[in-house]
C-alpha cells in the first residue's frame, strides 16, 4: 500500500482528464464526477485511520531518497484537511448539478472542478516547498477559470483583479523559495526545518524570509492588509463555485502558514509569531466590520470567511499545543460550515432572485426547512456549545490564555458576537419579516439544493456532538506540529 | 509542403517533449499563416482539446504503470519493445511520459491559437 497517499491527488486528476474527452455529454460528466468525489471521500477517511494507526505516511515519488526527490507526507493535519476537503467537494458538486446550468456544464465545468480539487489535495499533502508552489498553481489556474466561467460582465471584471493579485503573489512565492534555497540549500520541508534549527538563532535573513512567506500566504489566505481582493472576487461567481472557493481556497493559504510557522520558521518566534498574532487580530476586526456593514448576503458571508482566517491564525501564533489543536479543530469545522452556509445562501438567492437583503423577506413561510437549517448552521458557525464551532473556539481561547494573549482573546470574543449579529440579521430579515415574494413570484425552486446543505450540516453537527471521537485525531495532529522532530524523523528516516 | 516537413521533423527534435511540442505547433502555425483556418482544419482533422486530454492521460498512466510493479508513483522502468521495422528497442517509460508532455503542449498551443483565430 505504498501508494495509498497519492490517491487523493490521482482520483480527481484522472477524473478531470477523462472528463475532457466528452465535454458535451452532460450526464456522463455528472455521473463520473459524483462517483469520483464519493470514492475520494472514502479513500480519505481510510487514510485518516491509517495515519492514526501507523503514524505519518510518506511516499517518495519515483523512489528517490527524501531530501533529493519529492516526498509526499500525510500527517494527521494533512489527512484531516484532505478529508474535510473531500467532505465539502461532494455536496458542492451535487449542488452544482442542480444549479449551475447546462450551458456552463458543457464547457468543462466538472473537469476544472476536479483539477481544482486535485490542486488542493496536492497542496495539503506535499512535503516539498517548491512542489507546494506547483500545486498552488494547479489550484489557482483552475480557480481562475472557474471564477470567470460563464463570462458575465461582473465575473470578467473581478476575475481580472483576482488573477492579477494571484500572479503577483505567486511571483513573490518564487522569490521567497529562491531566498530560502540560497540560505539553506534545500527545498524539502523536513530538511528545511532541521537546517533552520541548526543555524544560528536569530539569523535576520530567516526572519525576512519568514515575513516574505507570510506576505505570500497572507495574500492567498486573505490576512489583514492583504485581504482586499477577496470580497469582490468571491461574490462574483455562481454559488457553488463561491462555495468551493470559500470553503477551500483561503484554507490552503492558512494551512501553508500553519505548516511553515510551526515547522520551519521557529527560530525567532518573539518577532514572527507576535506579528502573526497582531495581524490575526486585525483580520478579525476587519472581517466583522465588513460582515456587519454589508446588506448583500454573499458579501456578509465572504467577510465571515475573513474572520475565520483571523481565528485560525491566532491559534497558530500562540505556539501552544492547545492553541494548535484549537486551530486545527476550527479549521476543520470552518471548511465544512462555510461550505454549508455558502450553499444555503445559494439556495436563498435562487429563490429570491437577488443577493440583497432588502429584497428578501418571509422566506420561512415557503421554505421552513431551509430556514431552520440556516439557523442551525449560524449557531454552529458562532459556536453555541453542542455544535461544532464551540470546541475549536474554546481551545483557541485556552491556548491564547496560556500564551498570555488576553487582548486578542477579547477581540476574538467581541468579533464572535458580531459574527452572530451579522448572520442572524440574514435570518431575521431574509427568513422572517414581511413576505416579499409570494410562492408564484419566486425565481426558482430549492429542488435538490437542500440535500447537499443537509449533508454538510449533519457532518458539522456530528463533529460538534461527537467531539470526543474527533479529539484524539486533532491531538495527534497538534502533537506533530508542536514537535516537528516527529515529522522530520518520519521523512528523513534512513 | 515545407511546413509539413517541419511538422514531421518537430517530433524528432532534441530537447524533450516541451520543445518538441512547441516546434510542431509552430509548424502548424506556419500552415495557419499560409492557408486559412478551414483548410488547416481539413488537413489536420484533430480536435486539439482531445489531444491535450490524451497527452495528460498518457503521462498519468505512465506514472501509474509503476503501481503494477509495487513501486512508488512515477518510478521509471525500462521496457523492451519489438517493432516489426526496427527490431528490439530498449525504451524507458520516461519517453512515454515525454510523449504525454508533447501531446499536451501541441494540444494547448493549437487550442489557444485556433480559439483566438476563430473569434475574429
Amino acid at each position: 500500500m505504498t501508494n495509498l497517499i497519492i490517491w487523493p491527488v490521482l482520483i480527481p486528476l484522472l477524473t478531470g482528464i477523462l472528463l475532457l474527452f466528452a465535454p458535451k455529454r452532460v450526464v456522463f460528466q455528472r455521473g463520473l464526477s459524483t462517483v469520483s468525489a464519493a470514492v475520494l471521500l472514502v479513500v480519505n477517511i481510510f487514510i485518516v485511520f491509517t495515519v492514526q494507526q501507523q503514524g505519518i505516511q510518506t511516499l517518495q515519488l519515483g523512489g528517490w531518497q527524501p531530501p533529493f526527490g519529492i516526498v509526499l507526507v500525510t500527517d494527521m493535519l494533512a489527512a484531516l484537511l484532505i478529508t474535510a476537503a473531500a467532505v465539502v467537494s461532494l455536496p458542492i458538486l451535487v449542488f452544482s448539478i442542480y444549479s449551475i446550468g447546462k450551458e456552463r456544464e458543457r464547457f468543462y465545468f466538472y473537469a476544472f472542478y476536479q483539477f481544482l480539487i486535485a490542486g488542493v489535495m496536492g497542496a495539503f499533502i506535499t512535503g516539498d516547498i517548491f512542489n507546494l508552489f506547483v500545486f498552488f498553481e494547479v489550484m489557482l489556474i483552475s480557480s481562475y477559470i472557474l471564477i470567470v466561467h460563464g463570462g458575465t460582465k461582473k465575473q470578467l471584471r473581478e476575475s481580472f483583479k483576482y488573477v492579477l493579485v494571484n500572479v503577483i503573489s505567486s511571483a513573490f512565492f518564487v522569490v521567497g523559495v529562491a531566498y530560502l534555497y540560497a540560505v539553506t540549500g534545500t527545498l524539502n520541508m523536513a530538511q528545511l526545518s532541521e537546517r533552520i534549527g541548526s543555524l544560528d538563532t536569530g539569523a535576520p535573513i530567516l526572519s525576512v524570509i519568514a515575513v516574505l512567506f507570510l506576505i505570500v500566504f497572507g495574500l492567498k489566505g486573505a490576512l489583514f492588509p492583504l485581504y482586499f481582493w477577496l470580497p469582490a472576487s468571491y461574490a462574483a461567481p455562481p454559488s457553488p463555485i463561491a462555495a468551493i472557493f470559500g470553503a477551500l481556497l483561503t484554507k490552503v493559504g492558512i494551512y501553508s502558514i500553519f505548516r511553515t510557522y510551526s515547522m520551519i520558521f521557529t527560530h525567532d518566534t518573539a518577532f514572527t509569531h507576535q506579528l502573526l498574532g497582531i495581524l490575526a487580530a486585525l483580520t478579525m476586526i476587519i472581517g466583522v466590520i465588513g460582515a456587519v456593514a454589508h446588506q448583500d448576503v454573499k458579501k456578509i458571508l465572504v467577510y465571515n470567511v475573513i474572520v475565520a482566517v483571523g481565528f485560525v491564525l491566532f491559534g497558530v501564533s500562540t505556539m501552544t499545543e492547545t492553541g494548535y489543536m484549537g486551530a486545527i479543530f476550527y479549521l476543520f469545522h470552518d471548511i465544512i460550515i462555510k461550505g454549508a452556509l455558502f450553499l444555503m445562501i445559494g439556495a436563498m438567492i435562487t429563490v429570491a432572485g437577488s443577493t440583497h437583503l432588502k429584497e428578501m423577506g418571509g422566506l420561512i413561510k415557503y421554505h421552513p426547512r431551509l430556514g431552520w437549517m440556516f439557523f442551525t448552521a449560524v449557531m454552529a458557525l458562532v459556536g453555541v456549545p453542542p455544535l461544532s464551532g464551540f470546541i475549536g473556539k474554546l481551545m483557541l481561547v485556552q491556548g491564547g490564555a496560556e500564551a498570555g494573549q488576553y487582548w486578542i482573546i477579547a477581540v476574538m470574543m467581541a468579533s464572535s458576537l458580531l459574527v452572530l449579529y451579522s448572520m442572524i440579521r440574514i435570518f431575521l430579515k431574509g427568513f422572517y419579516g414581511k413576505i416579499k415574494l409570494e410562492k408564484a413570484d419566486q425565481y426558482g425552486t430549492t429542488k435538490g439544493l437542500l440535500l447537499p446543505c443537509a449533508f454538510l450540516l449533519t457532518v458539522s453537527v456530528l463533529i460538534g456532538v461527537g467531539a470526543e471521537a474527533v479529539y484524539p485525531l486533532a491531538a495527534t495532529a497538534a502533537e506533530t506540529l508542536y514537535e516537528p522532530q516527529i515529522y522530520i524523523d518520519a521523512v528523513l528516516k534512513e | 509542403m515545407f511546413s509539413v516537413f517541419i511538422f514531421f521533423n518537430g517530433h524528432h527534435e532534441p530537447g524533450g517533449g516541451f520543445i518538441g511540442g512547441l516546434m510542431t505547433s509552430s509548424a502548424v502555425v506556419l500552415l495557419l499563416l499560409a492557408y486559412d483556418l478551414e483548410t488547416v482544419k481539413r488537413v489536420l482533422p484533430f480536435d486539439f482539446k482531445i489531444v491535450t486530454a490524451a497527452g495528460l492521460l498518457t503521462a498519468v498512466a505512465t506514472g501509474m504503470g509503476s503501481f503494477l510493479f509495487g513501486e512508488p508513483f512515477l518510478s521509471q522502468t525500462y521496457d523492451y519493445f519489438t517493432f516489426p521495422v526496427l527490431g528490439e528497442l530498449e525504451l524507458a517509460t520516461a519517453l512515454l511520459f515525454d510523449i504525454g508532455v508533447y501531446l499536451v503542449v501541441i494540444g494547448i498551443t493549437l487550442t489557444i491559437i485556433q480559439t483566438i483565430g476563430e473569434d475574429r
